[in-house]
């Protein structure tokens, strides 16, 4: 009875403050959004009007005059297929070597396996800023210099993936395999057509994953790339930038709006898989 | 034939040899890619810290001289005082109000308004930080920027945000934030959403209101995820330097330079490679540190089921 009568009460509080809480939250889903939305709204302004205050939040009567512009201004197709080479190739090249190697360790018996796997985490805490130097040598040693290989290769083997992965195929049952073996299929086999397809998900978290750090990634096309033909769209981007001023802005913001696009629509369609890859190793 | 083969191999011994090279065949590529592209290049840079090389010449040994050079540079302190100036103050806002923002969209509401907020607030992190740098260089222009027409509506002057020290720090530390709150807010969600329900109606059987449930419930049970929230915006902090490439290049002077920035310019604009080594490790050193600590601290404050 008691309990009835609390509950009631608790109700009615929390329905009043819930209203305030709403449009606190509302405030801040607009401070999130705002500045991208300022963005896209610029970018779809006649440059000459970029900087007009008070500022336009909606694109009521868009010009794509800037998403013309910034093609003629920057060889913005060269930094779209360089971006999607290198995203492109270092997440096929994650999730193949990664499911490779994640099966080994949840599957398979080998000598040092535990040592490898503690390695493999090991190299995790390691930041990229303490290696690069030697890894620039590295490259330049391979007659990699300013190619897209030397951003391509050395981003493939991935602890973390590895890691994903393994705790995904100790998820499916070791059953399978031995029924698998008992009709006679190899090692290969039972990997590739038992296993593996089990595994899609797990790899959609680690290409998802390698595509939203790698598509947006500066620091290291900055090292590893000297040539402009060679850069990617974020090192393209900040150089149109400096090279603009405050000049006309719509155009740069439409190069901007346009990196942004792909990255987009793998929010739209991967971010359960985004979401858990980000928070995966944290809740157990 | 094909039958025959693999009937051979089902003898204990074949197979589990067949199986024991498959296996290093699969973690071949890994392996080998770690090695050359991780454990290779940490000793690399272990040694390097200690030659002086421009790439040009041989490189030449030198003793601590890198480390020495680097604690006496006013360059090389003040940027990692500033760093640390910056993981306080932005890892603090950042955890904060993750944490504020996911106990507000935790309570009670409809199920399509918490997917709303739970993706607008995960939204800044599928962006390049170089690209929302770009776009809130422009936000924060002195004369024509956005933020200071909003401030100029409640009557306060135009703030110098890009040509002030304190002005540039301010704008690095709301960009980083504004940004990364999310990933922050993603965790604590999922921590927040694993403590059972029952232990929210017996807080109230003891009589116990929101703020109450808040200190007694909420935190004790989350601290596991604040512990890791916190070590990870910690470490993600450290090596800031998109943000303040893009925004400012490090000034003015050397205002808002950070450690990863002076072991860019040292290395690549300077071609010395040794120190940029030398400053590396000392990063390094300084992360794992921190997270030493975390976790030294954890035992006391971490309250696991």
């Amino acid at each position: 009875m008691t309990t009835l009568v609390t509950s009631r009460k608790q109700r009615r509080e929390r329905h009043s403050g819930s209203i305030g809480r709403v449009i606190f939250l509302l405030t801040c889903a607009l401070l999130t959004l705002g500045p991208v939305l300022w963005t896209l709204s610029t970018s779809l302004r006649p440059p000459g009007e970029a900087f007009d205050l008070p500022p336009q939040f909606l694109p009521l009567n868009p010009d794509f005059s800037s998403y013309t512009g910034v093609f003629e201004q920057i060889d913005m197709l060269r930094l779209v297929i360089n971006s999607a080479l290198v995203t492109g190739l270092i997440a096929v090249g994650q999730m193949v070597s990664a499911a490779m190697a994640g099966y080994a360790f949840a599957r398979l018996e080998f000598r040092g396996k535990k040592w490898i796997f503690a390695l493999i985490l090991a190299t995790m805490m390691i930041p990229v800023q303490v290696t690069i130097v030697p890894v620039f040598m590295l490259v330049r040693g391979m007659g990699l210099a300013d190619t897209l290989l030397a951003l391509i290769i050395p981003a493939i083997p991935t602890a973390f993936g590895t890691f994903l992965m393994r705790q995904y195929f100790m998820g499916i049952p070791a059953e399978l395999a031995e029924a698998a073996q008992i009709d006679g299929a190899s090692p290969w086999q039972t990997f590739r057509s038992i296993y593996l397809p089990l595994a899609m998900p797990g790899m959609a978290i680690v290409g998802v994953l390698a595509f939203n750090y790698h598509w947006n990634e500066f620091f290291r096309p900055l090292i590893m790339t000297i040539s402009e033909e060679n850069f990617t769209l974020p090192l393209g981007l900040v150089t149109l930038q400096g090279n603009m001023g405050t000049g006309s802005i719509s155009v740069v913001l439409a190069g901007v709006i346009l990196s942004m696009i792909p990255a987009f629509i793998v929010f739209l369609f991967g971010q359960r898989s985004l979401r858990e890859g980000l928070t995966a190793g944290v809740s157990k | 034939m094909a039958r025959v083969t693999n009937l051979a191999t089902m003898t204990p011994a074949g197979r589990t040899r067949s199986w024991r090279i498959f296996a290093w065949i699969l973690i071949a590529p890994t392996v080998i890619g770690m090695l050359l592209f991780t454990v290779v290049p940490i000793i690399g840079s272990l040694l390097l810290a200690f030659f002086r090389w421009d790439i040009m010449s041989a490189p030449e040994f030198v003793g601590l001289q890198n480390f020495a050079e680097a604690v006496s540079s006013p360059t090389v302190r003040v940027s990692f005082l500033n760093t640390i100036a910056f993981v306080v103050v932005a890892a603090t806002l950042q955890l904060g109000i993750a944490l504020m923002l996911a106990v507000l969209v935790q309570e009670k509401m409809p199920n399509w308004l918490r997917v709303f907020f739970r993706s607008v607030f995960f939204f800044p992190l599928i962006l390049s930080a170089a690209s929302v740098s770009i776009f809130m260089s422009y936000l924060f222009n002195e004369q024509f920027g956005v933020v200071n027409w909003l401030l100029s509506l409640v009557n306060i002057p135009a703030v110098p945000w890009l040509t002030t020290s304190s002005g540039s720090a301010a704008v690095i530390i709301l960009v980083y934030v504004w940004q990364n709150f999310g990933f922050s807010f993603l965790l604590f969600l999922g921590g927040l959403s694993s403590i059972p329900k029952d232990m929210y109606e017996a807080a109230e059987l003891d009589g116990a209101g929101g703020w109450g449930k808040l200190v007694h419930v909420t935190m004790p049970l989350l601290s596991p995820t604040t512990l890791v929230a916190s070590v990870m915006a910690v470490i993600n902090a450290l090596q800031v330097f998109d943000q303040p490439y893009v925004l400012t290049r490090g000034g003015p002077g050397d205002s808002t330079r950070t450690a990863v920035m002076v072991i860019f310019e040292s290395a690549f604009q300077k071609l010395e490679f040794g120190l940029a080594s030398a400053i590396g490790l000392i990063l390094m050193i300084l992360i794992m540190f921190v997270t030493y600590i975390q976790f030294r601290l954890s035992r006391r404050f971490v309250f696991y089921q």
